[in-house]
């Protein structure tokens, strides 16, 4: 087992160089030259030549590129243009907003989730089931941002309830986690329904049920513990791109998170915030792949045994 | 089935009656399907909206010409669904906006569909070193979650129509070039392909005329889907600013330039967004029914 993490950690290198060498390339095409943006318009040309002397933007694209990784390794992703600060340590500082917003989206997810698609497995094609495959197709169907706005119509403009922008206290979080976690929340009812449907109809349910066990045993015990193990990977992919695909709910909501900076940076053409924020959610989302993989061969055990010699 | 349409005797007439069975086959398992019917409904009005756009609402005189007298007005007969910031009819913009999204749509998947399955029929036929670096090139775009790649790419290029749809072309492309190579690599070695080489076809007809018309089922069902993925990323896009410039119509842009109003005109961002949760939803509805139709197996 150790060593199949440590060869997937291996694994990830190439895969994280990769990742930030395209998102690096894409970058470069970003029009204007950055020294110029960062000494302003009027500045003499002289100075522009120096700082680009010093920044190293005469050298060849792919020493640009390695000097980018090293710097990166040891935490450093340059000065924003504007706020002139360091971009790592205003990631950093923003990171935890987005991991709380996506942890309790998931949670909310999961809570909705894997009861209803259990119920609805359980009482295919009942009036029930049919309501929350519709829930769940709507759920699926609808732009995020739309729903979130939706509901600061309802529930802060119209009721009063909720706060609608930033985070002042915990219930800042309702809506915009409520936001994020549906589109996973349907996406993990159809998956839990469907895979508890296939667990159903295998032979040791049946045998389950012909030596007498209740129904709710049956359900409870030798169905879901079957039929969840697709659904941690579901789970776990969602929250991955929930970390990374918050961009749109934090800004609806004005919700201090990585996905606002990396916003707000490309509006003021601010290319080393927008550079490292991507880098720094694509890295987070592979590491949460990386975390599902691992945590699927945990509670899988067929594939436990595999590695486990 | 198969075995037949290599056999290099058959007459085109004779091919064509294949194929047209086998479409109707597919046609006549769709047409069962309730909840794919609605959505092909819903999805042919959108179409004849996007092609007649013109003779609804004319483009210049009502979707993009400011009336500030009549800002923000709500709903009523002369304006179904009420009007935005510059006074100009929401139901226009969003019928023009049909226009632009299932353009950007179709043509973003276009795209993804040409790269992605070229580089998947390769990796597949291929197979070997080939298939090696092409799939791995492809990984490290899938841990790139796609919005976030859409949005680095768009915030290079420049918000444009154009840059738009590169974008959400490109970030999609893994997915397909993963769908064409595994159907490749499951019809690279039957026995109709052996034929064809045996006959003498070259690759590239064998690619052209034998593979891609076995392997289209699952990319056709994707594109059905993906078409919906690519209008809810424009939209998506166009929110945070960086989708189709004001003041062409579109719907994402329109829910945005909604927001600041929210409190006072609550119609300016609820319809575009109705207008797209129903287009996703037809899509949907099409895309799961076409993959029910093509392959019964899945469905038990």
């Amino acid at each position: 087992m150790h060593k199949y993490i440590f060869r997937r950690l291996l694994l990830l290198i190439p895969v994280l160089l990769g990742v930030t060498f395209i998102v690096f390339t894409i970058m470069s095409f970003t029009p204007g030259d950055p020294a110029q943006l960062m000494l302003g318009e009027s500045a003499p040309p002289e100075a522009v030549e120096q700082l680009r002397a010093e920044m190293g933007l005469d050298d060849p694209f792919i020493v640009q590129y390695l000097r980018f990784v090293g710097n990166a390794i040891k935490g450093d992703f340059g000065r924003s243009y504007t706020t002139k600060r360091e971009v790592f340590s205003e990631i950093f500082a923003r990171f935890p907003n987005t991991l709380i917003l996506a942890a309790v989206g998931v949670a909310i997810a999961v809570a909705i989730g894997i009861p209803v698609g259990i119920i609805s497995a359980t009482r295919q094609y009942s009036l029930i089931d049919s309501i929350s495959m519709i829930g769940a197709l709507l759920g699926v169907s609808m732009p995020n941002f739309w729903l979130g706005l939706m509901l600061i119509l309802v529930f802060s403009v119209g009721l009063g309830w909720l706060p609608f922008a930033g985070f002042e206290s915990a219930k800042s979080i309702i809506l915009p986690a409520i936001t994020l976690g549906t589109g996973a929340a349907a996406i993990i009812t159809r998956m839990t329904r469907s895979s508890m449907l296939e667990v159903i109809r295998q032979d040791y349910i049946r045998t389950a049920r012909a030596k007498g066990v209740s129904e709710k045993k049956v359900v409870n015990k030798h169905a879901l513990k079957n039929a969840l193990i697709p659904v941690i990977t579901v789970v776990g992919l969602q929250f991955g791109y929930l970390l990374g695909g918050a961009v749109l709910t934090e800004t609806v909501f004005s919700w201090p998170g990585v996905g606002r900076l990396l916003v707000e940076a490309i509006r003021q053409k601010d290319t080393p915030t927008v550079l490292a924020s991507v880098v720094f959610m694509a890295t987070t989302f592979s590491f949460v792949n990386l975390l599902v993989d691992i945590l699927y061969a945990y509670v899988d055990p067929r594939i436990k045994s595999q590695y486990s010699k | 089935m198969t075995s037949n349409v290599a056999k290099g005797t058959m007459t085109v007439e004779k091919k064509k009656n294949k194929k047209r069975s086998q479409w109707a086959e597919v046609w006549r398992r769709l047409k069962k399907n309730k909840m794919a019917m609605l959505g092909l409904a819903i999805l042919t009005i959108l179409v004849l909206t996007a092609i007649f756009a013109d003779f609804i609402a004319d483009y210049d005189n009502v979707v993009i010409k400011q009336d500030l007298v009549n800002k923000l007005q709500g709903p009523s007969a002369e304006h179904p669904f009420g009007t935005d910031e510059f006074g100009r009819d929401i139901f226009a913009r969003m019928i023009h906006g049909a226009r632009v999204s299932l353009r950007v749509g179709i043509l973003a998947v276009g795209i993804s569909i040409i790269i992605g399955g070229t580089l998947g029929a390769i990796a597949g036929y291929y197979g070997g070193k080939l298939d090696n670096v092409i799939m791995r090139v492809m990984d490290i775009f899938l841990a790139i979650p796609s919005i976030l790649l859409a949005i680095a790419i768009v915030s290079a290029l420049g918000p444009s129509l154009m840059n738009l749809m590169i974008a959400i072309g490109i970030s999609s492309v893994p997915s397909y070039a993963r769908i064409v190579r595994s159907s490749v690599l499951s019809i690279r070695d039957q026995e109709f392909i052996e034929a064809a080489k045996a006959i003498g076809a070259n690759d590239l007809r064998i690619i052209l005329k034998h593979i891609i018309p076995n392997a289209l089922a699952p990319v056709i069902v994707q594109g059905t889907l993906g078409v919906a993925g690519a209008i809810l990323s424009t939209a998506g896009l166009s929110f945070i600013g960086l989708g189709i410039q004001p003041p062409a119509p579109e719907w994402g842009a329109m829910l945005a330039t909604g927001r600041p109003y929210l409190r006072y005109a609550w119609h300016v961002t609820t319809f575009p967004g109705l207008a797209i949760m129903i287009t996703i939803l037809a899509l949907n509805l099409v895309g799961d029914g076409l993959r029910d139709a093509l392959d019964p197996r899945l469905k038990q």
